[in-house]
């Protein structure tokens, strides 16, 4: 007997699922108009980016030289003109010597912003601090005491002035906001139309007629010998638009309100701003971060449209800083898209903070 | 739905939530009627010291300023209510035409964004976080120095088969000399009675199950009511072909630069919003709608067609309509590349006229008119569309 084993043979190993060739296979080339897709795309990334990155890197002047710049025009970037202009770029007609006071306000602002988006100091006196941070800010931009010489508003400019409206008008809309929502869903007719009627008309409109408004009819509105600042005109108009926003947003969290909620607080014999307060809001706004964020961002982006009316924000000092100077006036497009990387950065880390807001929300309604 | 106080006690207290409630009434008028009394009032004073006359017959006397593009005949002869209309007239040009194109890329792009192919959904994605978060205004301006600056000059136009020319000048393509209103009034009746048997299949569909294409029938007769109108005007066929002279492009129809940058701005800005409504509409449907439909055996057409797009429509549509009244109204800012909108004619009538208040009331009045009537057409839609419940 020459019973020799035979083994039966090995099965084949699993195809492979991880890794880079079965992800390349998988989403590359699946089948084959996936494939002539992704020649397709490599083919054109491949047809400009040699192109581009010369424009853009190697055969750009990155020193502040108007002539080099010339000679380069239209082969290279002319990074030179952000590195010539930047301060004046980013800190407007402000005084040259005295840049360092906005470099600090903002500073400190941009900390409180940061500060205000970890959980760990969402404590009640946040607020504190921010009256102390605006306090701060204006003392160091508009100046007049400790020894700070006094800058008039109308020279501030550039990303301070862009930091500062979004950031007042945001605090100062959120009340605003909270009221004109609950006013909406009031059971009080008059109440509930005074609001509808705020809320659809400033809707309905361009936040720029309104900024027109602002600085056109504010002074008209004014009793007579009164004057105010433009920028607390610019301010108002931008807060009265963004509270139409913020109370759609805010209603759609008190829309979502299970009724149980209101019915149980009544029968706790809650009165009705202990309910708003306690029951009704905590929950509403928790539940409109994600959107109130979007809004947020849509704000900052907004208050590039000052530059309208003639205050200098980041378009607007560049335009100003540009225009006077024969020699860089050419090299516009390499200025805006620096101001471009500036409100990129800015409304990136804004969304990227609301997905993780997002994230720990919904974490806290998993079970 | 509050706790009621004792009603045999006393019919009428101060602590009644009914006393309460006409008390913060009346308080919340008297205040807001206070308030615009008190601004009005001031206003009222502020122009009789300053000498500011007011009123509407300002729109009667000559506007004095030319207008770089109009859709009517205008001459600077005419008066301020013309050319605020000519202005009216091009702010809903741009607004119309930039709603069709951002909902073709806008579609496109969300749905990009399901490709099966990782380089399409990474472009997609690309395209949306950057041009969702650069303003609008920096876009524009961008793209109007890119038309002027980086364009040829128009005496060595960019050619396109010899029928589009792209300069520093704008966009110049050919246009039919005449008939283009019967062509277009045909297809008009064409649409409604497309609409009409449309609705008829569907009902159809509804009563029997018994389904049938309900695309190419409508769009056969929406062509032939558009061949009936050309036939009307004659059957035109001579086309306004534009052509390169010495110094510049002549002819056909053109299209400026400043129409060109708020276009291209507004649509590729709204375009990204527009992308991220369509995905979260195709996300909101539930993946158990998907197995279901696959389980029944429906392939991948019908699956979309039949099962996915009905019911994410429903959740796109709103937040659509917002998007297309922000196009609208951010097409105001269109005065920062000087574009002869509604707007920029208004600021320049302010600025000769002194008549502000008049001026802004108009620009709000046009804008408040559009959204009001696309949120009630949208409405409408909406309620179309929306689950029909027994």
């Amino acid at each position: 007997m020459a019973d020799t084993f035979i083994p039966i043979a090995s099965r084949p190993s699993p195809v492979k699922v991880t890794g880079v060739a079965p992800w390349m296979r998988h989403n590359l080339f699946a089948n084959w108009r996936s494939s002539l897709t992704t020649l397709f795309v490599i083919g054109l990334v491949l047809y400009v980016l040699p192109g581009f990155a010369n424009w853009a890197v190697f055969n750009a002047v990155v020193r502040a030289d108007a002539d080099a710049c010339q000679a380069a025009r239209g082969v290279g970037a002319c990074w030179g003109v952000v590195t010539e202009k930047y301060r004046l770029i980013l800190f407007g007609r402000y005084p040259f010597e005295q840049h360092w006071r906005p470099l600090l306000a903002t500073s400190i602002m941009v900390g409180g912003l940061v500060l205000s988006c970890v959980r760990y100091f969402w404590k009640p006196w946040l607020v504190t601090m921010w009256v102390g941070v605006l306090a701060v800010f204006f003392t160091l931009m508009g100046g007049g005491i400790f020894g700070l010489e006094p800058v008039r508003t109308d020279l501030w400019g550039g990303l301070p002035l862009t930091i500062m409206l979004a950031t007042l008008s945001i605090f100062l809309a959120f009340p605003i906001a909270i009221l004109v929502a609950l006013g909406r869903r009031s059971h009080l007719p008059a109440i509930r139309s005074v609001c509808i009627v705020y809320i659809e008309l400033i809707r309905g409109v361009p936040l720029i007629s309104v900024l027109f408004m602002a600085s056109f009819m504010f002074p008209l509105f004014m009793p007579q010998g009164m004057t105010i600042d433009v920028l607390v005109r610019v301010v108002v108009g931008i807060t009265l638009f963004a509270a139409a926003y913020m109370a759609e947003i805010i209603r759609g969290g008190l829309q979502a309100l299970p009724k149980g909620q209101l019915e149980a607080a009544d029968t706790l014999g809650l009165s009705y701003w202990q309910t708003q307060r306690k029951i009704v809001l905590p929950q509403a706004l928790a539940m409109t971060v994600p959107t109130m964020m979007g809004n947020f961002i849509s704000i900052f982006k907004d208050t590039s449209l000052v530059f309208i009316v003639s205050l200098y924000e980041l378009v607007g000092a560049m335009s100003l800083a540009l225009n006077s100077d024969v020699n860089w006036r050419p090299f516009k497009i390499e200025a805006y898209l620096f101001i471009t990387l500036v409100y990129f950065i800015f409304c990136i880390s804004m969304s990227r903070y609301s997905l993780w807001v997002e994230k720990q929300l919904s974490a806290s309604k998993a079970r | 739905m509050k706790h009621q106080p004792p009603p045999q006690k006393r019919a009428w207290s101060l602590n009644s939530r009914a006393t309460r409630g006409v008390i913060f009434q009346v308080l919340t008028l008297a205040l807001v009627v206070a308030g615009i009394w008190f601004l009005w009032h001031n206003m009222q004073e502020n122009m009789r010291i300053r000498g500011i006359e007011s009123g509407w017959n300002f729109l009667g006397s000559t506007a004095g300023f030319d207008i770089g593009e109009t859709m009517v005949e205008y001459d600077p002869s005419e008066s301020y209510g013309k050319a605020i209309w000519v202005g009216v007239l091009n702010t809903l040009k741009v607004a119309v035409v930039g709603i069709v194109l951002t909902t073709l890329l806008g579609v496109l792009i969300g749905v990009g964004r399901f490709s099966r192919n990782a380089l399409v959904r990474g472009l997609c994605y690309g395209y949306v976080e950057l041009f969702r978060n650069v303003p609008i205004l920096l876009q524009l301006l961008m793209w109007y120095l890119i038309f002027i600056e980086v364009l040829p000059p128009s005496n060595e136009a960019w050619n396109m088969a010899g029928l589009f020319f792209l300069s520093k000048g704008g966009l110049s393509f050919p246009f039919p000399t005449d008939g283009v209103g019967q062509v277009l009034a045909g297809a008009a009746i064409g649409l409604v009675g497309a609409w009409f048997w449309r609705d008829r299949k569907q009902k159809h569909f509804e009563l029997t199950g018994q389904n049938s294409n309900r695309i190419w029938g409508p769009a056969a007769l929406i062509l032939i009511f558009a061949v009936v109108g050309w036939a009307v005007a004659g059957m035109p066929t001579t086309w306004d072909v534009p052509k390169q002279l010495v110094f510049m492009v002549d002819g056909g129809v053109a299209a400026t630069p400043e129409f060109m940058a708020v276009l291209v701005g507004l649509v590729i800005y709204t375009a990204a919003f527009i992308a991220e409504v369509v995905r979260s509409g195709i996300q909101s449907v539930s993946a158990g709608q998907v197995e279901a439909a696959l389980a029944l055996g429906l392939n991948q057409k019908q699956n979309m067609k039949l099962v996915v797009l009905p019911q994410a429509l429903r959740v796109i549509i709103p937040p659509m309509t917002n998007q297309y009244l922000n196009l609208t109204k951010n097409s105001s800012l269109a005065v920062a590349v000087g574009y002869p909108d509604v707007v920029s004619i208004a600021n320049t009538t302010i600025n000769q006229s002194g008549r502000a208040v008049e001026c802004i009331a108009i620009i709000m009045l046009v804008y408040l008119a559009t959204s009001l009537s696309t949120s009630a057409f949208m409405n409408w839609y909406n309620q179309r569309m929306a689950i029909k419940e027994r």
